[in-house]
């Protein structure tokens, strides 16, 4: 079977996101996806520092200290992009005005619980920022990661062994093996590599699946 | 006549007491007030309790005052960071508390404390390690976890332009917490990259009225509201 790469997995999670849709970009991984949206849609980025119609990353010398994203790195603002303070923010994040968020995950549970933020380990600092707002509040959750850890755990699971950022929040997972949604249903598999069989897939994920390719 | 410029940075911190909780806005460094800061470090108050949403990058700014150990208790929603080694040190020796606030909790309970409200029930955190203890609710259907307003003695806080009434405007993502804060501390000094004679801030578009500004610091290039001619360039 052919793994997606992070490139082709930020491309993958790029071609759902529609026409007009707000959307929030997580930290990590997720901002990817910005250098894959359709050129041919008008989308809206949000970032949680009060940045909407976030654009990309300035020229060399063209950054402005007083731009950044969530991530604090320099960016830009598109034409018709706003400024907002952070209880404007965190309205549009919490109110559900989004439509969309993508966020990285440590586990995914089959009931749609996400853990992303903290690892629980004793030394652990923690950290949680704005995920758990997003978890709670985007109209859909869609979570994008690695199928297994590097030492080959799936990280969908039954049950989360790592703290909760949200309970049954997670709408979708986009994984370098296969696109699944989850529902009442439970977790239905919608898109597989090519080359990978769902007996595989099945066998390398630590939760009952359903297969329904459309 | 009113006028909330104070031309000295010392003077703008003089009366922060040992125990204040101070809070200082920015994300990251965007929007964080150093010069002000830096101002409280000199002034020497110390056991604060500090309200941001990280605990410092690198070494200036507030890591600088955490470094300097005039600190006691921080609350903020990330401060694990890869330039947080001032924060790391501190808090796994113990000698710095930590309460730990969901980004957008932080946010509401800062406005909660502004706009005069008792407690916030939210969505946010519910079922987590950030909730447990805490009072909650379903309401329609959906869980709320009960969280109480934050107050501060004093924010510190950093606009772009300010008049002689404390009316601010601030510059793109540098806004951030300013705001909030501003309306959600008893003394709110806001340390300005300029100051514009009375009426030229657009009334349709001052983000911070002057009655939630107690103190307005110039920074960098002040104009006069005489000559109206700038005598400085920006201090960055």
């Amino acid at each position: 079977m052919k793994r997606r790469t992070r490139e082709q997995l930020a491309a993958r999670v790029a071609a759902d996101i529609n026409e007009g849709n707000y959307v929030n970009l997580g930290i990590g991984l997720p901002t990817l996806v910005a250098n894959y949206l359709p050129k041919d849609r008008e989308i809206f980025l949000h970032s949680e520092n009060g940045l909407l119609g976030m654009g990309p990353a300035p020229a060399p010398g063209d950054e402005d200290p007083d731009l950044i994203n969530a991530s604090k790195q320099p960016v830009t603002l598109l034409t018709g992009g706003c400024y907002f303070h952070h209880g404007d923010s965190f309205t549009m994040m919490r109110g559900g005005h989004l439509d969309i968020c993508v966020l990285g995950a440590f586990q995914v549970s089959v009931t749609g619980d996400l853990a992303n933020w903290h690892t629980g380990g004793a030394d652990a600092i923690p950290a949680v920022g704005g995920a758990m707002d997003l978890a709670v509040g985007a109209k859909r959750v869609f979570v994008m990661m690695e199928h297994q850890t590097k030492t080959g755990e799936s990280k969908i699971v039954e049950r989360c062994t790592y703290p909760l950022t949200g309970i049954g929040c997670v709408a979708r997972v986009y994984t370098d093996l296969a696109v699944i949604d989850v529902g009442r249903d439970g977790m239905v598999v919608r898109e597989m590599v090519e080359g990978l069989t769902f007996e595989e897939l099945q066998r390398l994920t630590a939760a009952p699946l359903t297969h329904c390719v459309n | 006549m009113i006028d909330k410029v104070v031309h000295s940075l010392a003077m703008a911190v003089d009366d922060v007491r040992d125990g204040a909780t101070v809070m200082i806005g920015g994300f990251g460094g965007a929007g964080m007030p150093s010069e002000l800061i830096d101002a409280l470090i000199a002034q020497g108050a110390r056991d604060l309790t500090i309200v941001n949403n990280n605990a410092g990058n690198g070494e200036a700014g507030l890591a600088a005052l955490l470094k300097a150990r005039r600190v006691k208790k921080i609350i903020c929603s990330f401060p694990r960071q890869t330039d947080s080694q001032v924060f790391d040190g501190l808090y796994r020796a113990g000698e710095l508390e930590l309460e730990l606030v969901p980004q957008g909790n932080l946010a509401a309970r800062i406005q909660a404390a502004g706009s005069g409200l008792g407690a916030v029930y939210t969505p946010t955190g519910f079922g987590t390690l950030l909730a447990e203890g805490k009072e909650t609710r379903r309401i329609d259907g959906r869980d709320y976890v009960l969280e109480f307003p934050i107050h501060a003695d004093f924010a510190l806080i950093k606009a772009h332009r300010a008049d002689r009434w404390g009316n601010l405007v601030y510059r793109k993502t540098a806004r951030n917490f300013g705001p909030i804060m501003a309306a959600a501390a008893r003394c709110t000094v806001a340390q300005v990259d300029e100051v514009v004679p009375l009426g030229e801030l657009d009334p349709e578009a001052i983000v911070t009225p002057g009655i939630f500004v107690q103190r307005v610091v110039p920074i960098g290039g002040q104009r006069s509201p005489r000559n109206g001619a700038a005598t400085q360039g920006h201090a960055r």
